[in-house]
């Protein structure tokens, strides 16, 4: 696509594609050029040399039990978190557009969470679990349960998807709600006078038209779930107990600037770059197909 | 909205107790919702004592102007009014700064053929998914370098570092008719003159609904502020609170951090609300 009426010259739009060009280089490409050069080195323990050591960081950091682990954990963070945002973002939408009246208002009191920050949300929810002053903590123990995300692996695990799915119901319930809405009347009104029930109704024509939203509430999902619930991890459990909710991104901080191996956080970087490279490929072929759509 | 209400009832569903039912959802799904910020709002108007010890009164005590003015005057490390200045001088640098050099550089993409066009074009394109998160040790040293550790400039410029506005702009800007860059080229207009005149102000409703998306971004953000703002009067409120926290074996001031919260999410929550219909369509359209 491109405009056929442009204006001469050339020294203007230079000027003009300077400042960002400048910032890019500068807190962009240069930083993450140095991130690749690093993985490729160990310093020293004082910082003053480094030595060339090729893949060596790559083939530490696969080699190194923690590290995988926390691909795993990644992974199973990632996916319950998706799917802990989109199943109830998508119920709330369906039920909020078979209404006729007040589907606005619920939609302004369902925003709210999407602009408190993760840290937030983790501080909030932190509260409510807290092991010796939590409401919830509390009423489970009146239960007989004995909650303690200090301890207990999956309790944590549970701890930092809902609170880093909470405010995610909010963004996909938007984004639900919109496609809903976009849905042809006609067609859904055609499969009722064919006598088609709501469900099925639901599941053989509304579903597959909202598609393309809900391909892309899942990458964006899982692209929040692996860069931007550092906050969550962060004020509840800290990537504990014993690195069960480290994920990459917590573990290129926790090594880097906790533990200092420069080396190793490069590379972790690194993998990362790759990672969100892949990622925005996935999301680009979905565009694209969209775009023909 | 649709024309649903020209339809007669019951066309599609029955109505009626489906209908309550439908709310019903729609409110116990509120409330599940609300219940984190309504928990957090008691404890900020409640006493320490009430707090730690368990169960927590679940109705607002007489306690509000006492836990907020502590909290916005002395804090913890720094009072919280530091902390919210901060974060507003964060959030609006980033959103403003990014809109700013984005509106031009997507003006000279869309409306010139000049040397290195391509090149630049795929470079901000490469800046497009990078979160900060994945290069922060090698950034962290950039910022370090220049002495911006401990700045507000340290705060906002590597965070408008990433094209995703460009982009946006270009796409805009695809859309104003070629007819008025050629009027305004047939009449001796400068570039400049079309973009001030006619592009800028075209583009109004674009720019304050990014600047919704924007100024949320900026406001909360944590990892970037963790890192380079070890002075605690530069902290801003988001990653400030978890600070408030203090470490080994004391007691949380529950009531401080709990208002505290309160006050982190209230200037977002009201932008979101107030400018909602400018922040979905920023949503909806940011994000195709």
């Amino acid at each position: 696509m491109e405009k056929r009426v442009t204006f001469k010259g050339w020294l203007l739009p230079l000027l003009l594609v300077f400042p960002q060009l400048l910032i890019s280089a500068v807190f962009f490409f240069y930083p993450a050029g140095q991130a690749i050069w690093q993985s490729l080195f160990i310093p020293d323990p004082f910082g003053l040399s480094s030595q060339f050591v090729g893949l060596g960081n790559f083939k530490f950091l696969f080699g190194d039990s923690y590290y995988r682990a926390s691909f795993v954990t990644t992974a199973i963070f990632s996916i319950l978190v998706t799917l802990a945002s989109l199943i109830p973002a998508l119920l709330l939408a369906v039920v909020a557009d078979r209404l006729i009246k007040g589907a606005t208002v619920y939609r302004t009191l369902l925003i709210w969470p999407y602009a408190v920050a993760p840290a937030v949300a983790g501080v909030l929810w932190l509260f409510m679990f807290n092991t010796r002053v939590g409401v919830v903590s509390w009423y489970l123990g009146q239960f007989g349960y004995d909650w303690n995300h200090v301890l207990n692996d999956g309790e944590a695990m549970g701890l930092v998807v809902v609170a880093s799915a909470w405010g995610r119901v909010s963004y996909n319930f938007l984004f639900f709600f919109a496609a809903l809405q976009a849905v042809p009347k006609s067609v859904v009104e055609a499969a009722a006078i064919d006598g088609a029930r709501f469900t099925r109704r639901f599941f053989t024509i509304v579903l597959p038209l909202i598609s393309p939203t809900t391909f892309f509430l899942l990458v964006v999902n899982i692209v929040y779930a692996f860069f931007e619930t550092f906050g969550v991890i962060h004020t509840i459990t800290s990537g504990g107990p014993q690195q069960a909710t480290t994920i990459l991104v917590y573990k290129v901080f926790s090594d880097g600037f906790v533990g200092q191996d420069l080396g190793s956080s490069a590379a972790q970087s690194v993998v990362l770059l790759v990672v969100v490279g892949l990622m925005t490929i996935i999301q680009f072929k979905y565009l694209e197909k969209r775009v023909h759509y | 909205m649709r024309a649903l209400d020209t339809l007669p009832d019951g066309m599609v569903e029955k109505r009626g107790s489906s209908l309550w039912l439908s709310h019903l959802v729609m409110i116990a799904g509120v409330l599940v919702i609300f219940f984190p910020i309504w928990l957090a709002f008691v404890a900020s108007t409640v006493t320490q004592p009430e707090i730690v010890k368990p169960p927590m009164p679940l109705m607002p005590g007489d306690h509000f102007f006492e836990n907020y003015s502590r909290a916005l005057n002395a804090g913890v490390n720094v009072p919280v009014t530091t902390m919210l200045v901060n974060s507003l001088i964060m959030a609006i640098g980033i959103a403003l700064g990014k809109i700013a050099i984005s509106l031009i550089s997507a003006f000279a993409i869309v409306y010139f053929r000049f040397p290195g066009r391509t090149l630049f074009f795929w470079m901000i394109f490469l800046t497009l998914m990078l979160p900060v998160e994945v290069r922060i040790v090698p950034t962290y040293e950039v910022v370090a370098g220049f002495g911006m550790l401990n700045s507000y400039s340290g705060l906002i410029f590597p965070l408008i570092a990433s094209a995703t506005a460009t982009f946006l702009f270009r796409q805009f800007f695809m859309t104003i008719p070629d007819e008025l860059a050629e009027a305004a080229r047939v009449d001796g207009a400068r570039p400049l003159r079309f973009f001030f005149d006619i592009v800028l102000p075209m583009s109004r409703t674009n720019i304050a609904a990014l600047f919704v998306i924007l100024f949320i971004y900026g406001w909360n953000q944590y990892l970037w502020p963790l890192l380079i703002t070890t002075d605690p009067s530069m902290n801003t409120i988001v990653m400030g609170i978890k600070q408030m926290f203090p470490s080994g074996d004391d007691t949380a001031d529950w009531p401080v951090i709990m208002a505290t919260s309160i006050l982190a999410m209230i200037p977002p929550v009201i932008v979101v609300v107030s400018m909602q219909k400018l922040f979905l369509r920023g949503l909806l359209e940011s994000e195709k």
